[in-house]
């Protein structure tokens, strides 16, 4: 029975974190799309989202489909967890 | 176009083998102000309101999307290893009967899905006041879900999901006074 | 008492069957309050904010039901 490690949980809710963010300025820029202050702190953490993907990437294999995560060899977006089973 | 993430938004937990809550639960997922209801009202809504609040619309729409899966994994969850003896005595097996363990879009009472639960006015007003009203709707279902539940890690991702509504229905609020706006003026209220 | 919650008293007739719930309360989530949200409210860091449900503090209005005791840090 092959389960993912602890580090898989940790480095995915940093993940969910900094994406949380992301969604919640991004709701907030849509109302509210003057506010520099918030823009700066969406692009601050989009590159940090940038930097945990890449983190998660290299231990976990690719997080997105289409072209937007590299693959592995052999492929493996289709490698199991999904992401209800964990 | 839309792409997946092999992620969910929030780490879902539950802590007990409980298809009772599974069968509550579902309310959310074919409901009439559930997740799937949400992502698609939006997102259907979009193509006739005014540019500035499209964007709003598609990504309220999308992040309901997400929420789905949440409630997906959640009774997914909830029913995985359950037995069929254990179905029948949580009141579905009905459900079983028609679908084993698998997740259908219907409510809590077993009423399919139907598109009658959308509307779109084509009236920006009456369609962000819809938008409104189904957030409400959506936060009080979970309040009553959260009432029945004695499972502590689901209610942690049922609070999570009830504190979105609050923040939607927000965004939807301002986007009606961004629609009120003159043009030139500024937007107080 | 919670502030986002408001209580009303129900009629009780003497040949209502149930014992009577003499007060009833319903949520007043605080998106009723804000009105069109300003800038730099104060903000929950990423790892709070995600199990909060909000980045903004002020929208923080979580719903426990009777039997739960809410965890350090949040309010009921
Ligand atoms: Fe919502």
């Amino acid at each position: 029975m092959k389960q993912v490690p602890p580090e898989y949980y940790q480095i995915m809710e940093q993940l969910q974190a900094v994406d949380f963010v992301l969604v919640e300025l991004s709701l907030y820029l849509d109302t509210h799309n003057d506010d520099l202050e918030a823009i700066k702190q969406f692009n601050h953490y989009a590159k940090e989202r940038k930097r945990l993907k890449k983190m998660f990437e290299s231990k976990f294999g690719p997080l997105q489909q289409f072209g937007n995560s590299y693959s592995a060899y052999p492929w493996n977006w289709d490698d199991s967890p999904w992401p209800w089973q964990v | 176009m839309w792409f997946y993430e092999k992620k969910l938004q929030y780490p879902v937990r539950v802590s007990t083998c409980n298809p009772t809550l599974a069968k509550f639960l579902i309310e959310q997922y074919g409901g009439a102000d559930g997740e799937l209801a949400a992502a698609l009202r939006y997102l259907n809504q979009r193509y006739t309101i005014p540019d500035k609040v499209i964007g709003l619309l598609t990504d309220i729409g999308t992040e309901e999307f997400a929420h789905l899966e949440m409630i997906a994994t959640m009774v997914y969850k909830l029913t995985k290893d359950a037995t069929p003896e254990q179905l029948k005595a949580a009141g579905l097996g009905d459900h079983y009967a028609d679908h084993d363990k698998a997740l259908f879009y219907h409510n809590a009472a077993g009423v399919p899905f139907t598109a009658a639960y959308i509307q779109a006015k084509g009236d920006p007003i009456a369609d962000l006041y819809e938008d409104i009203a189904a957030e409400e709707k959506a936060r009080a279902t979970y309040q009553w879900i959260i009432n029945m539940s004695d499972d502590p890690d689901l209610n942690d991702g049922l609070r999570f999901l009830r504190e979105r509504e609050i923040i939607h229905s927000q965004r939807f609020r301002e986007a009606v006074e961004i629609l009120k706006e003159e043009q030139g003026k500024k937007k107080i209220f | 008492m919670n502030k986002f919650l408001r209580t009303y008293h129900p009629y009780v007739s003497p040949f209502d069957p149930c014992k009577p719930i003499l007060e009833k309360t319903y949520s007043t989530p605080p998106n009723l309050f804000m009105g069109f949200q300003p800038p730099n409210l104060p903000q929950f860091s990423p790892q709070e904010a995600l199990r909060a449900g909000t980045l903004w503090k002020a929208f923080y209005d979580p719903w426990f039901n009777p039997f739960e005791k809410p965890k350090r840090g949040e309010t009921s």
